[in-house]
């Protein structure tokens, strides 16, 4: 079912599959969920009242929001509120709050769902996921695919690699960054995919890895992000444009810087595992049994 | 929000916009985009000033050239073998994603001229968000679907109720306001469901108090209660007897047409009497109406001719001694001809099943033969008469009174609409004619359809239309992405002939008929 993003308000649609699909402005989430139909329908509808305003409070401090995180300047809405606490970690190094406004979303309509008769659900906000899952639950799995290309997307079933998370674990968020993505990146990943115990904190933790993850290389063609999109939050930052094919010593070498702060991320709390890939290669931060890679 | 509007008419509003951008209005992030930039969401950009929606409008190219009689969904850029031909002649825009804004206080997303034979036309092409809408469904069934008024559920929730039986078929009404917005929340979510998926073209299971279960799908056969319906009957019992009468005379004795409505008896039939056929004794069960024609011999069911009749003896009572004699022939068959049985009467007069003769069993066969196969109709029917028509001029009663006098053709995504005849802009359109997936919703909820106006572009002015904003095809090809589409070529071509030229006088003539 098409979705039509007309009027000033949030639509949505449920898609052929039975997920649903929120779109207000910029967010689009998609919601998969499993449980008792009474209970489903009242997260859904007690998810989609919740969506509705969420746009709206996060323009109304969007100014603040695109300011580097400062400890003492706490933004007032509920979801401005995740952005700035999952940052906060982050500091002294740039980061604003935008950094995790894909995952703070996604936990923000997810805990709609955290209710008795719902035993899963998954909002997705384009790569960003916060998930829900009640003890015993049947865990999630979830698919990495490096480079979304089309061509790759059309052999379904076989994603790079693979996570599975399940109810007794503490991650409840996926997130995926990368230069490919729809936000800016300053690194070079194809895709840095981590979990982490909330969606706002993998969103964050995903962004900065993906930061990191950089080599200087003179065939890497990086802009200022002011000149790319008006009103972005990077400022004069340059952000990577095109990543041509790299030499085997140039990728080692910005793997090692993302496997530095994924670990350095790891290690201080702030994520669980990661998957980093760039040009075919990969590095796996496998803290626990949980992760496992499938195929190259 | 507005699909495609230059910048200048836009957002007046209290942010001040710096030079060279735009301000975009489609959501509460109020981007400020640069030319050439798109805004925070992607889906809106700022093209040589112009907001321009990203998502594709969908453009339909009449099959002129031979290579593009199949449908052909491309992206423009990527279009290898278009020669540029926008005149007007083969390309037209349709409301199929073209968003609009609701209420439509805006002028519609695109209002294109073209030319037409030498004549400038304009069509104004929008998507129109109707609350008051609703399907007419035809059901080419002789089976009893349920009492009229009952009704019919979809999912558990109400969505319409049956209406009056045409020859051979059964009417519903689905969807509409007072489902949609009438009941409660569910009831509107669940009809605005099944308005999207007929619309659609896809399949819907609909449950009717009293009766039968139903799955419909548009232009396909329906199912009713399990078994897919194949042929329309080829008439009453008693259309069926006057029918076949003659190629019955000397190969039987005696013919009942079994039907729910009306039971044909061949001997006591005015069409058996002209043949000078003798009467046979039979007594048949039923309310006897004319000669011949009995209502009610059974109950309404999926059995033999719409009656729940499973052994066609039941509806007969006897044969008069007097009467009836040893070693008659009966048939008896139902108004499509799928069921069938043959009888010879024994010394007692009963029936006895025996092999049909092949002279009888081929009448039988034809009688299948003239049925038409069964199939669903979905009619949208919508009520464009309200707020939409601000986006097409700026004085709105003379866009209904334009299309009532045929000075305005009025297409939905493209397909030809019958416009009823009355108040307001009451459209109705078979929905397989459109292009796929062309009906959306919002969440008032209301369905979303695409309604194009076509017609001469001194008569627009003379409507009171948005003429300033008049954009060429190629201007509107230039403000947003197409999806193109062959046209499909049992529709009429909304240009071809051109609508009627406005008389000096006012609009009077009456002309010649339009097209369905």
């Amino acid at each position: 079912m098409p979705t039509f993003g007309r009027g000033s308000g949030a639509v949505r649609a449920q898609l052929p599959d039975g997920r649903w699909h929120f779109q207000h402005g910029p967010i689009d989430l998609v919601i998969e969920a499993q449980g008792c139909p009474e209970a489903l329908e009242a997260a859904l509808e007690a998810a989609w009242q919740r969506f509705r305003s969420v746009l709206g409070e996060l323009v109304a401090e969007l100014a603040l929001l695109r300011q580097p995180v400062r400890a003492e300047r706490r933004p007032a809405g509920p979801v401005a509120q995740r952005m700035h606490a999952a940052c906060l970690p982050f500091l002294p190094r740039f980061v604003t709050p935008m950094a995790a406004v894909a995952g703070s979303v996604a936990d923000e309509i997810v805990a709609c769902f955290r209710r008795d008769g719902v035993q899963r659900a998954c909002v997705n906000n384009g790569g960003d996921i916060a998930l829900h899952l009640a003890p015993a639950a049947k865990p999630w799995r979830i698919g990495v695919a490096a480079v979304p290309d089309a061509a790759r997307a059309a052999r379904r079933g076989c994603p790079d690699a693979g996570f599975s998370v399940g109810a007794d674990q503490p991650w409840r968020g996926v997130a995926t960054s990368g230069w490919r993505g729809r936000s800016f990146s300053l690194g070079i990943a194809d895709s840095v995919t981590v979990l982490a115990r909330d969606g706002a904190s993998a969103d964050a933790a995903a962004t900065m890895v993906a930061n990191a993850l950089d080599v200087a290389h003179p065939a890497i063609v990086r802009a200022p992000a002011s000149s790319l999109k008006d009103d972005t939050d990077l400022g004069e930052r340059s952000v990577t444009v095109s990543v041509p094919p790299l030499p085997p010593s140039a990728i080692a070498a910005a793997l090692d810087a993302g496997e530095h702060e994924a670990r350095r991320c790891r290690d201080s709390g702030l994520l669980g595992a990661a998957v980093l890939s760039l040009q075919g290669h990969w590095r796996v931060l496998e803290p626990r049994a949980a992760l496992h890679r499938e195929a190259a | 929000m507005s699909a495609v509007v230059p910048a200048t008419g836009g957002a007046g509003g209290a942010r001040s916009v710096p030079a060279g951008k735009i301000e975009c209005d489609a959501c509460p992030v109020l981007c400020q985009i640069t030319e050439g930039r798109s805004g925070a969401c992607d889906r809106y950009a700022n093209v040589a000033g112009a907001l321009t929606r990203v998502d594709p409008v969908l453009l339909m190219r009449r099959a002129s050239d031979p290579d593009s009689d199949g449908p052909v969904v491309r992206f423009a850029g990527q279009e290898p073998d278009w020669d540029g031909d926008l005149v007007g002649q083969s390309v037209f825009v349709t409301g199929v994603g073209a968003g609009t804004t609701y209420p439509d206080y805006k002028p519609a997303p695109f209002i294109v001229s073209s030319r037409q034979q030498g004549v400038d036309m304009v069509t104004v092409v929008t998507e129109g968000i109707f609350s008051y809408c609703s399907y007419r469904i035809k059901v080419d069934t002789d089976r009893y679907l349920g009492p009229e008024c009952a009704t019919v559920r979809h999912r558990g929730e109400a969505v319409g109720h049956v209406t009056t039986i045409e020859y051979g078929s059964q009417f519903l009404s689905l969807g509409g306001v007072h489902h949609l917005t009438g009941g409660s929340k569910k009831e509107g979510r669940v009809t605005c469901d099944l308005m999207m998926a007929l619309g659609n073209k896809e399949a819907v299971d609909l449950d009717i108090e009293g009766g039968a279960h139903l799955r419909v799908q548009a232009g396909r056969a329906p199912i009713v209660d399990g078994v897919e319906e194949r042929r329309m009957r080829v008439g009453c019992g008693s259309a069926t007897i006057g029918i076949f009468a003659r190629q019955w005379l000397g190969h039987v004795d005696e013919v009942v047409v079994v039907d729910d409505h009306i039971t044909g008896v061949l001997t006591e039939h005015q069409a058996g009497k002209c043949l000078d056929m003798a009467p046979s004794g039979i007594r048949i069960r039923g309310r006897k109406s004319t000669p011949g024609r009995y209502f009610q011999v059974a109950n309404p069911g999926t059995g033999w001719g719409g009656t729940d009749v499973t052994d066609p003896l039941t509806i007969v009572e006897g044969f008069s001694p007097k009467v009836a004699r040893p070693g008659l022939r009966l048939l008896m068959v139902s108004t499509t001809g799928d069921h069938h049985a043959w009888f010879v009467l024994d010394d007692a007069l009963r029936p006895v099943p025996a092999p049909m003769p092949e002279a009888v069993a081929r009448v039988v066969e034809r009688i299948g033969e003239n049925c038409e196969p069964s199939l669903a109709t979905v009619m949208f029917v919508a009520g464009a008469g309200g707020s939409l028509r601000a986006g097409v001029t700026e004085n709105p009663v003379l866009l209904t009174r334009s299309i009532k006098d045929l000075l305005t053709r009025v297409t939905v995504g493209g397909a030809p609409a019958y416009v009823w005849p009355g108040g307001g802009i009451t459209v109705m359109v078979d929905v397989t004619r459109m292009p796929e997936r062309s009906f959306g919703w919002v969440p008032t909820p209301a369905i979303v359809a695409p309604i194009e106006f076509t017609m001469r572009l001194d008569h627009y002015r003379q409507l009171g239309g948005h003429v300033e904003r008049i954009v060429t095809v190629e201007q509107a090809l230039a403000q947003a992405r197409a999806r193109w589409l062959a046209w499909d070529s049992a529709n009429p071509w909304p240009a071809d002939p051109p609508p009627l030229d406005p008389a000096p006088t006012g609009p009077k003539s009456r002309g010649p008929a339009r097209e369905p």
